[in-house]
């Protein structure tokens, strides 16, 4: 066959230039992207941090309108209503997590509640709120920080779920048939042994998905509401919680003052979460290097 | 050899059944759930789907005095906000991935760090930054140089002038927070692709981008498309990050500088007074939007698993 | 060394790092004849295909890899930076241990490299990827099936097809990395005797662990041992009567 003619060659000038174009578009969108990021931390910070103080801290809220307001109440809130979304929703998920790593592996079952698992875990979570307040806030007649936890586990239910069950599957087969040979029941194994090898894997998913849904605000503004009081009617009554406090000052307030707070509120949760999930990189780092 | 006891309810293999019980039935907790959340919202906006019918789904209006109800805006603006911010977020989260998977050592570890902390940041700050810097922002520059300094504004649709809230703002948000997860999943995909089939592009001749394009892409075309309704799923229940900046009016979207609302932020706005029929109107935008979600999720879950990648987020 | 030969590869003073510094080529220097068959031959890990992967420089996908000394191709040393490296690689094919078929047809896959490196009409290109595929033995096979994808073909037609593509923009030189490894025994024979077909229109370079492989089709073989090259010679003097001790106890099976 005839060679190829020379003037029927591509531009290789072309084809780098196009190269080198796209590789300079993606460092760009990259850079962008985490400017973005650096932006916003970096707002909330400079606006949070100047109300920080004790008296902000340690005061409770104050109704609209009076002043040296403080964020007590919806920190003690937040802690208890995430509290119990952990108490409510890690223990089943890490019972389920335990059957579908050591029971369920490869059964048309176990695949179905995996596959059902990642599908509600791309669930809106106002979706969630809406089902909680049906189910809860309306037949006990009003919103509760106990209908609020309910809503956030089960957030946390499938994320820990999935989590558990990855960790688990980590553990090598050795160690559970060397448990099994020694006489111990299929439950301690998983128990005692998997369970305490995988640890600090289980730990980090935990606190991956407390980190999740510590910002969640949508399904407690369905379920908790909001509310100037101390949290002491946590099972009958709307409890003070960050996220919503932020959400109330923010649109729902004139007040220069209000604003403010509701910065100072929102620089808390931010820390919190880029705690919770830098911890979390940190441990499983050390982890996977000691391994 | 010794008589080997028979089983009695203290015995472990009973406990260990009691246990495989309680275990098997947390499990199961996952499908409860699921159906859960379809009967009650299917029961609780039975009412409106009785008063209102079908019509439901394109009327327009929205009165509760006059008891008038339409999802269309809603509905609208949640489609038109998920698809600029899917539009935006694309192109963005592919090359960024790829260059991610191929990057030196040390920078590329600490940028994958860094762009996935986007993704740990909760909506409610998204929310407020939205609101008290990016709508000024908006108003006072983006806006006016879009639509005059790139004459942009002479398009239909786009809008010429704008208060800083509206459909773009609140997509362009939704851009920023569905970029981390799409370029995660998408890292996973790359680093799948055996090196040899690369090593094959790159011997015919092929450019980093050429292989990228023609090759890379379309054996790992279902994992990305797994990252991609990933993504469409994130924008479409995104509440509080919409809320703080589309305007919350109940009006179709006429131009991208509108203010509006989607599905999501009506609920959380109209909840707290809401009784009766009201109720079960929201149940029922509820309903719509847990259909789409799941439609999306399970597509999502479909494509990654046929990857070998389930996980859709880390 | 062979006067009357053409030389097309002229290596000299080749050394090769692994990332960290890790040296695997030592001082290579050969001289790989025009239009011959070369085969390449040396126990596991002694750096054969560590060698053939400098003369398409595919090892610059991977940082921290680098090649020094002289690699001249037609005269040009090809390890220069000024030198165009996509250009290079179209005029040095590489066929690789497992068959690489693209994700994409039969027919796309040999217009592929057409579409990469030329602006052809339709026409040409379909004329092109016919005789490509039959330059690769594999037109009769697969002249029904070129909508179907290259995935669905069996290994031994992949690596044709893997040929078909790696001829289709008219290389000179064509390398092979071990290409009958993972392909059953009477696939293994064809793809023998396409390259020996081969022979006539490009220089071949195959780098195999089988040596029954190499006496059979080559006409020069080179023995690595080490990073080094212990011996290069006709093919023939190299498995009757070798120059150096190591290449005898390796071709009578001593080590390897």
């Amino acid at each position: 066959m005839t060679a190829i003619a020379p003037e029927k060659r591509r531009g290789l000038f072309r084809r780098k230039l196009i190269d080198r174009v796209v590789g300079i578009l993606s460092i760009l969108a990259l850079l962008i992207a985490v400017a973005g990021m650096i932006w916003i931390i970096w707002v909330v910070l400079a606006r949070g941090a100047s109300v920080i103080s004790w008296t902000f801290l340690t005061e409770p809220s104050k109704p609209y309108g009076t002043l040296n307001g403080g964020i007590a109440n919806a920190l003690l809130g937040t802690v208890e209503i995430t509290l119990g979304a952990v108490l409510i929703g890690v223990p089943p998920a890490l019972l389920g997590g335990i059957y579908l790593a050591e029971f369920g592996k490869g059964t048309k079952s176990g695949n179905a509640i995996r596959f059902s698992a990642n599908v509600m875990m791309g669930m809106p979570s106002v979706v969630i709120g809406l089902f909680i307040y049906a189910i809860m806030v309306i037949p006990m007649g009003g919103p509760s920080g106990f209908a609020g936890s309910v809503a956030l586990a089960v957030l946390i239910f499938p994320v820990v779920l999935r989590t558990t069950e990855d960790m688990l599957l980590m553990v090598p087969d050795a160690l559970r048939e060397s448990a099994l040979a020694l006489g111990c029941s299929r439950a301690r194994t998983a128990v005692r042994i998997i369970c305490r090898s995988a640890r600090s894997g289980l730990v980090t998913g935990i606190m991956l998905a407390v980190a999740r849904v510590s910002g969640e605000t949508a399904p407690l503004l369905l379920t908790v509401m909001w509310s100037d009081a101390w949290p002491k009617n946590y099972f009958s009554q709307p409890t003070a919680n960050l996220p919503v406090l932020v959400t109330e000052y923010a649109t729902n307030s004139p007040f220069e003052e209000q604003h403010a707070a509701g910065w100072g509120a929102a620089l808390v949760v931010t820390l919190l979460v880029l705690l919770l999930n830098i911890s979390t990189r940190i441990i499983f780092k050390e982890k996977n290097h000691a391994r | 050899m010794t008589n080997i006891p028979r089983k009695s309810i203290m015995d472990p293999a009973c406990g260990d059944r009691l246990f495989r019980i309680a275990a098997a039935g947390s499990a199961f907790l996952v499908l409860a759930l699921l159906a859960g959340l379809l009967l009650q919202l299917g029961v609780g906006s039975a009412p409106a789907w009785r008063e209102f019918g079908f019509g439901f789904l394109v009327g327009t209006g929205w009165d509760p005095v006059a008891n008038v109800y339409g999802a269309l805006p809603a509905i609208a603006g949640t489609l038109l906000t998920t698809a600029i911010a899917l539009i935006l977020a694309i192109p963005p989260a592919f090359v960024t991935a790829l260059w991610l998977v191929d990057a030196p050592p040390g920078i590329g570890e600490i940028m994958s760090q860094a762009l996935d902390l986007l993704a740990a940041i909760p909506s409610v700050i998204y929310g407020m930054w939205g609101l008290f810097v990016l709508v000024p922002l908006m108003q006072d520059h983006i806006q006016p140089f879009l639509s005059e300094t790139l004459g942009l504004g002479k398009i239909p649709f786009f809008g010429e002038y704008g208060n800083g809230f509206g459909f773009l703002t609140a997509s362009l948000i939704l851009a920023l927070m569905i970029l981390p997860y799409m370029s995660a999943v998408m890292r996973n995909v790359f680093r799948m692709t055996p090196s040899i089939l690369r090593e094959s592009a790159f011997g015919v001749g092929c450019t980093r981008w050429e292989t990228a394009k023609d090759i890379v892409m379309r054996y790992g075309i279902r994992g990305l498309l797994g990252g991609i309704f990933i993504g469409l799923g994130r924008a479409l229940g995104e509440t509080m990050a919409v809320l703080f900046v589309i305007g919350n009016v109940m009006e179709l979207p006429e131009n991208l500088y509108a203010s509006g609302t989607t599905i999501a932020s009506t609920l959380a706005n109209n909840f707290a007074e809401a009784n009766g029929i009201m109720r079960s109107v929201l149940f029922a935008l509820g309903l719509i939007l847990l259909l789409l979600s799941l439609g999306v999720q399970v597509l999502a879950q479909y494509y990654l698993a046929m990857t070998g990648a389930s996980r859709g987020e880390k | 060394m062979h006067a009357e030969e053409k030389i097309k590869i002229s290596v000299r003073n080749l050394n090769f790092y692994y990332a960290g510094d890790h040296q695997a080529l030592f001082g290579n220097t050969i001289d790989i004849p025009a239009n011959r068959i070369t085969a390449v031959i040396g126990p596991s890990g002694c750096g054969k295909s560590t060698h053939l992967r400098v003369y398409n420089r595919i090892f610059e996908l991977y940082r921290g890899q680098r090649a020094e000394g002289e690699v001249r191709i037609d005269g040009q040393n090809i390890l220069a930076p000024e030198v165009d490296v996509l250009e290079l690689r179209r005029k040095v094919g590489m066929i690789f241990q497992k068959p690489t078929p693209f994700p994409m047809s039969v027919f796309d896959n040999v217009a592929y490299p057409m579409h990469l490196h030329f602006k052809l009409s339709k026409s040409e290109i379909a004329d092109r990827v016919e005789h490509a595929l039959r330059g690769a033995s594999l037109w009769e096979e697969v002249k029904d099936k070129l909508k179907k994808s290259g995935l669905a073909l069996s290994g031994g037609q992949q690596q044709r097809l893997c040929v078909a593509r790696a001829i289709a923009a008219e290389p000179e030189i064509l390398l092979m990395d071990e290409p009958t490894s993972a392909v059953d025994p009477v696939a293994t024979l064809k793809i023998e005797d396409l390259v020996l077909q081969l022979r006539e229109h490009f220089t071949v370079v195959i780098v195999t662990h089988n040596m029954q492989q190499a006496s059979r089709i080559s006409d020069y073989t080179a023995f690595f041992y080490k990073g080094e090259i212990i011996e290069f010679d006709k093919t023939e003097k190299i498995f009757t009567n070798p120059s150096c001790k190591k290449t005898e106890e390796y071709i009578t099976g001593r080590f390897g």
